[in-house]
């Protein structure tokens, strides 16, 4: 059973999320019920949502292209990202360009293959929820969020490069 | 030598305690093979042909003897006793227990060392000139620049999974010897009109088994931008990257489908987010981390030293090692001495417990208590008085590091091989061995002059065969091992004329037998063609192309056909 993990917490999972079909075709939408759509479903057929009574999320597969929700993202209350495979790092970057070039302030949710150990690399690229694969552990996984205290780079959590903030820190 | 500060030294730390939860987690059956394989992977540890590897990163090959003996001490009480220098300037062994790995970068995190993105498909070692901060044509000290750039790679978050592994090499001096056109990305730094640094920036080149020279994206980058440019190649990479071939995956893959100027579109179009944000680096940093590499105390010496010239005439084997292994600093009085680890019957680039702490020894002695490993698999002292040459030599020689071959045709790269490595095709350290032993006479190897002999036992080129002036590959033919042979690769401009290239085959694969007796017929071929002792083998090549080397290994047209026909019959 997958769990999700929410601003460090391990809560309850409201969300339906609306997978392809094995053939990959579009899934039919429910009457009601908050659900969480694939992008291309969303980019087909918005017209039919206008009047959609439930809570409307996104997903985007590790090809698809955060450019296509420029503009709207604040539209949808939960956007995810799937990995289909845990060595497969695009989500990272998809991530990024939601949150820094397209300012996205809602609930940004890793799925597919997400494991424990890349809970920390993750969450520095603006993932703030995780429905970590069935097999994980969550109260483990939750001590991975931190592995690190620091990191050189910029990243969501980080948007100031350590380089500068020693600086302003006066340190040496 | 550059020295952590609290926060390099904690996440080194916290490394540690990750993996050492991660092994522990493996033992206890909750991470599968596959899972744990890239995490292991990404901490330098692979599972080899007979028991587990671990790749020890050495950042851009500079050492001092404190974590020189610290790796003595480490192979002698988690191995067997002695470590290979492999051409990325790391540190190797071959038989550590998994179980103790944790322990071992333990060990070394107090040392202010790890193995931290060695292997898996993440941002590797950056390489560089083993000259850095010495040599006379100088035009940056690329060891800070190589630090600005392993502190930007060292667990980026949005690049922890790259399609593959991607490896940077930095060179800051007039001649490349950093091979920049073979790496994901290489920088070479120049300077502009106004004497301002900048980096020539290329991007997918690369060896493997598919060889590609790194095309030119950006003539001059200015250093501020370093990391928001390297930002935007890298995210091109990170989201278009082939993921579904692992053999197509590197980014030079990448670069070649898009071709070069839509590629170079997208790293702009990219770029143009990210240029003079947060990331463009500012003087006061690269200050900082400048203060942070300790610089050896020179004295002030006259540029001669009248007691090396005597020695120079009096012993001829000295003579002969400061011709090969001596080279010029930018400080007068000084020497930089490559100690050489290809010494018939070792494996090139091994070296001993013991004979690493000789090492130590000799470098606190002789030179500031550094030392390099370069890609060729050799130690540098960057900084010995000429006074001391000579009973350097002497020291090093009583060591069996004093063969004077370097940039000759003994001075192999070879990799470790179908002797310790589970995807070689062919062993490669006896091959090397062969021609040590065939080219064992001292006089005819300085008459053959520099050329560069690189040996691979698989096509994945750890021993770098595609710039070897000759290349050998150790290919399979129905389990058979058998080898061929290149010949004009280059690994860059190291002398001025004849820039990087990759070698061609140029015939059927020889057994390993054969190999010498190739290899003396193209070194006939080319001393017969040479204009003068100046013109090397390689610049030979250039000039008259392979057709000639052809010839003189399988004959010419009309004879290979009738061999080939007789080889038909015989079948």
């Amino acid at each position: 059973m997958a769990t999700l993990i929410k601003e460090r917490r391990i809560v309850a999972d409201s969300w339906r999320l609306l997978e392809r079909g094995p053939k990959g075709e579009l899934p039919e939408v429910p009457a009601r019920g908050d659900v969480v759509v694939p992008l291309a479903l969303w980019l087909e057929r918005r017209g039919d949502f206008l009047a959609y009574p439930g809570k409307l999320g996104v997903w985007l597969d590790a090809n698809e292209a955060p450019e296509a929700l420029a503009g709207e993202v604040e539209r949808f209350p939960l956007i995810a990202v799937n990995f289909p495979k845990f060595g497969d790092g695009r989500g990272y970057s998809i991530a990024r360009l939601l949150r820094e070039r397209y300012a996205y302030k809602g609930e940004l949710r890793a799925i597919g293959d997400v494991l424990h150990d890349h809970l920390h690399f993750m969450k520095q690229c603006g993932f703030d929820a995780f429905l970590l694969r069935g097999d994980q552990d969550p109260q483990e996984a939750l001590s991975a969020l931190d592995t690190f205290s620091e990191g050189y780079q910029t990243s969501v959590l980080r948007p100031i490069p350590l380089f500068r903030r020693r600086l302003s820190a006066g340190k040496p | 030598m550059y020295l952590y500060d609290e926060i390099d030294q904690k996440l080194v730390d916290e490394r540690v305690v990750q993996f050492r939860d991660q092994t522990k987690r493996f033992l206890a059956g909750k991470l599968s093979e596959d899972e744990f394989r890239a995490l292991r992977l990404r901490n330098g540890l692979y599972i080899q042909r007979y028991a587990p590897m671990l790749r020890i990163a050495i950042p851009y090959g500079l050492l001092s003897t404190k974590q020189l003996r610290k790796l003595a001490h480490i192979t002698r009480r988690y191995d067997r006793g002695y470590g290979h220098f492999s051409t990325r300037q790391n540190l190797q062994l071959n038989w550590p227990k998994l179980e103790r790995a944790p322990d071992i970068l333990a060990e070394l995190a107090t040392v202010q060392m790890h193995a931290i993105q060695t292997s898996g498909n993440s941002f590797r070692n950056i390489t560089t000139d083993h000259f850095a901060g010495v040599a006379p044509d100088e035009i940056v000290d690329s060891f800070v620049w190589c630090e600005v750039i392993r502190q930007w790679s060292t667990f980026n978050p949005e690049f922890s999974y790259l399609p593959r592994k991607f490896k940077f090499a930095m060179n800051g001096s007039t001649a490349d010897r950093a091979a920049v056109a073979v790496h994901d990305i290489g920088l070479h730094a120049v300077r502009d009109a106004n004497g301002e640094v900048g980096f020539k920036v290329l991007v997918g080149g690369g060896l493997g088994r598919t060889p590609m020279i790194g095309f030119v994206i950006r003539e001059f980058l200015p250093w501020q931008h370093l990391l928001t440019y390297s930002e935007a190649i890298l995210r091109v990479y990170n989201r278009y990257g082939r993921r579904d071939n692992i053999h197509k995956a590197r980014i030079k893959i990448l670069v070649k489908e898009r071709g070069p100027e839509k590629f170079r579109e997208e790293v702009d179009a990219e770029w143009a987010h990210l240029k003079d944000g947060p990331s463009t680096l500012i003087p006061e940093e690269i200050a900082r981390i400048e203060s942070r590499f300790t610089r050896p105390d020179y004295l002030h010496l006259p540029a001669t030293d009248s007691g090396l010239d005597a020695a120079l005439v009096a012993d001829r084997a000295f003579a002969n090692w400061h011709k090969r292994n001596v080279h010029p600093h930018k400080k007068a009085g000084y020497a930089a001495v490559t100690l050489s680890l290809k010494q018939t019957g070792v494996p090139p680039g091994d070296v001993t417990a013991e004979q690493m702490e000789k090492i130590a020894d000799l470098a606190d002695r002789y030179s500031f208590g550094e030392l390099r490993v370069s890609h060729e698999q050799n130690l540098i002292f960057s900084d010995v008085q000429l006074s001391d040459l000579h009973s350097l030599w002497q020291e090093v020689r009583a060591l069996g590091f004093a063969t004077p071959n370097i940039g000759l045709l003994t001075n192999i790269i070879c990799c470790p091989g179908g002797d310790f490595c589970s995807l070689a095709n062919a062993k490669s350290i006896p091959v090397a061995e062969a021609i040590q032993q065939r080219f064992d006479d001292l006089d005819y190897l300085h008459d053959i002059g520099e050329i560069d002999v690189n040996i691979s036992g698989c096509m994945n080129a750890c021993g770098h065969h595609h710039v070897g002036h000759i290349g050998i590959l150790g290919v399979d033919k129905n389990g058979e091992e058998w080898y061929q042979i290149e010949v004009g690769g280059n690994q860059g401009e190291v002398r001025p004329g004849v820039g990087a290239s990759l070698g061609k085959v140029i015939g059927p694969s020889f057994a390993r037998a054969e190999i010498p007796d190739v290899l003396e017929k193209l070194i006939e071929c080319y001393l017969a063609r040479r204009d003068s002792d100046a013109e090397r083998f390689i610049d030979v090549v250039h000039r008259v192309g392979a057709e000639p080397f052809k010839e003189s290994v399988y004959g010419n047209a009309d004879q290979r056909a009738a061999h080939r026909r007789g080889q038909l019959a015989s079948a």
